[in-house]
């Protein structure tokens, strides 16, 4: 447990999608004005922060638009999960008592299509890449073919996880994609790693997020409607679990590192998955979701088929699951990913996600972020 | 992408060394690690389960099933150099008798001839002009 708990006092979002014309370090620096005015504070009140962007250059310099402070400005670089570890950094930071108020942000602005593989880089031989098998989507959709198979589960329920997920993003001004899609429209977009969809994955895009965090007891100086960040639990994957640029496998099976940061979140919150009222969880493709579902303990292995059949993921459903939008709707920038669904619950914890607020004011958020190469991070908010 | 007949020796360049042996049929090299037993692709410096470095090489079997698959659709970005133009390939994880999944290629590229549980042995093939990897097709009965 934590020595001082802490609080989210302050959002600010630049909006995801295609921005030309505008860096995503420009795009970051808006975000964090946005989240300074919610908080109520000045740059110059800003004791620390910690930032991250895969491929817009280091988020330290943004003290060069938001002012030379001196105050400590730390990069961090976790692929996927770099937005949830600049959070773990930022909020571990506050709970220690080092600071009292510091900021996370992550930004980015990636070129069209998927990401680059660099082998060496993953400590993978080049020829990995050269093949032909260093891409996510490979194994996102690798992985969920064998899960369809041991759980006995068919297909159709992809593109209805899709349809939700551009559903949910036609109710928000800050998401890339606003146009509802079909679920036939969505079986019908050419398939790009069977059996998923152009339509059911994510793509690469543009976006920033920043928060203010603050101790918990000082919290209502800054806000009248604090979040309190129960738990942040972060794992890196274990000998055994299947993941992402992995040219071999062991045969016997370990947990992800979803499962283990999820049980960390909840142990540490001291909050049951049953008590989760919004979720916001990784959906690289509509398969991740599927699989994530589970994962994380948010229902048991096998109950996702009739659990989205019944809408229950839905907004206004018993557990809405990325209620902006997810990854499929706002693309993934990968700096600002893990922070926009932190954003995103604290939307709905205030009562302020306007036509896509979770009806019944949800108390309880949860958020998952998963990326290369087996990182995960889980956080649970309340108010 | 053809797959070859076995080849009495290297047919060409491979992509890298010490994916396999130049062995009739063609064998996977796996490390093995003398202290846990537990095998990896390629071989390693380090046992990924318990970090040692008494690493040995071994030859996998030559036959294993299908674990998992799909098919990759559209053209990687770099490093990918495979043959122009384009061809959608399968890749997939294939089980050596519970020891170790690796991951590979396919011959096959059509989803319909494509199932969980299928017997594969190793081959090679040129995946780009002049070069071998190896890669997986299904055991003809
Ligand atoms: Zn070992």
């Amino acid at each position: 447990m934590t020595a001082t708990d802490v609080a989210i006092v302050g959002i600010g979002m630049h909006r995801f999608g295609r921005t030309d014309g505008v860096s995503g370090r420009a795009q970051g620096a808006h975000a964090v004005r946005a989240a300074l005015r919610d908080a109520g504070i000045e740059w110059k009140d800003v004791q620390f922060a910690f930032g991250g962007s895969a491929a817009s250059g280091n988020a330290d310099t943004l003290v060069n638009e938001m002012g030379l402070t001196a105050l400590p400005f730390i990069n961090v670089s976790n692929g996927c999960a770099t937005g949830g570890s600049a959070l773990t950094a930022a909020a571990t930071t506050i709970a220690s008592g080092a600071y009292d108020l510091g900021v996370a942000v992550g930004f980015d602005k990636h070129p069209r299509g998927a990401f680059n593989a660099d082998p060496e880089g993953s400590g993978l031989g080049r020829w990995y890449g050269q093949t032909g098998m260093m891409l996510t989507t490979q194994f996102f959709a690798m992985k969920l073919q064998r899960y369809l198979h041991d759980h006995a589960m068919g297909q159709d329920v992809l593109a209805a996880i899709a349809a939700k997920a551009y559903a949910n993003g036609s109710l928000n001004e800050n998401a890339w994609r606003r146009s509802a899609l079909t679920e036939d429209e969505i079986t019908a977009s050419p398939m790009v790693n069977d059996p998923l969809t152009q339509y059911m994955f994510c793509s690469p895009g543009e976006g920033a997020v920043a928060l203010v965090l603050a101790r918990a007891d000082r919290a209502r100086s800054y806000t009248s409607r604090p979040v309190y960040l129960r738990s942040v639990s972060f794992r890196t994957r274990r000998y055994g679990s299947f993941e992402v640029f992995s040219p071999y496998l062991s045969p016997d099976r370990a947990d992800s590192p979803t499962v283990e940061a999820a049980r960390g979140a909840f142990d540490d919150a001291g909050v049951g998955a049953d008590e989760v009222k919004v979720a916001q969880i990784q959906d690289t493709e509509a398969g991740a979701e599927l699989m994530h579902m589970a994962e994380t303990g948010l229902c048991k292995h096998g109950e996702q088929e009739a659990m989205i059949t019944a809408g229950e993921t839905r907004i206004g459903g018993s557990l809405p699951i990325n209620t902006d939008g997810g990854c499929i709707a706002n693309g993934e920038p990968i700096g600002a990913s893990g922070l926009r669904q932190i954003y995103e619950n604290v939307l709905q914890l205030r009562g302020d996600a306007g036509p896509r607020q979770v009806p019944g004011r949800p108390d309880v958020a949860f958020s998952h972020v998963y990326g290369a190469p087996g990182v995960s991070a889980c956080t649970i908010t309340i108010v | 992408m053809t797959p070859l007949a076995p080849p009495p020796s290297p047919p060409g360049p491979a992509v890298a060394d010490g994916l396999w042996s130049d062995s009739d049929p063609p064998r996977l090299l796996a490390g093995c690690c003398r202290d846990c037993g537990a095998y990896s692709f390629p071989v390693p410096d380090a046992c990924a389960r318990c970090s040692s470095v008494d690493i040995a090489a071994e030859n996998l079997p030559p036959t294993g099933t299908l674990w998992t698959w799909t098919v990759q659709r559209f053209q990687p970005k770099e490093p990918f150099d495979g043959a122009e133009p384009f061809a959608p390939y399968g890749v997939g994880y294939v089980d050596f008798g519970g020891k170790v999944l690796v991951e590979g290629r396919l011959v096959e590229s059509d989803p319909r001839r494509l199932a969980i549980g299928m017997r594969v042995e190793t081959c090679l093939v040129m995946y780009r002009p002049g070069t071998y990897t190896y890669a997986f097709r299904e055991v003809q009965p």
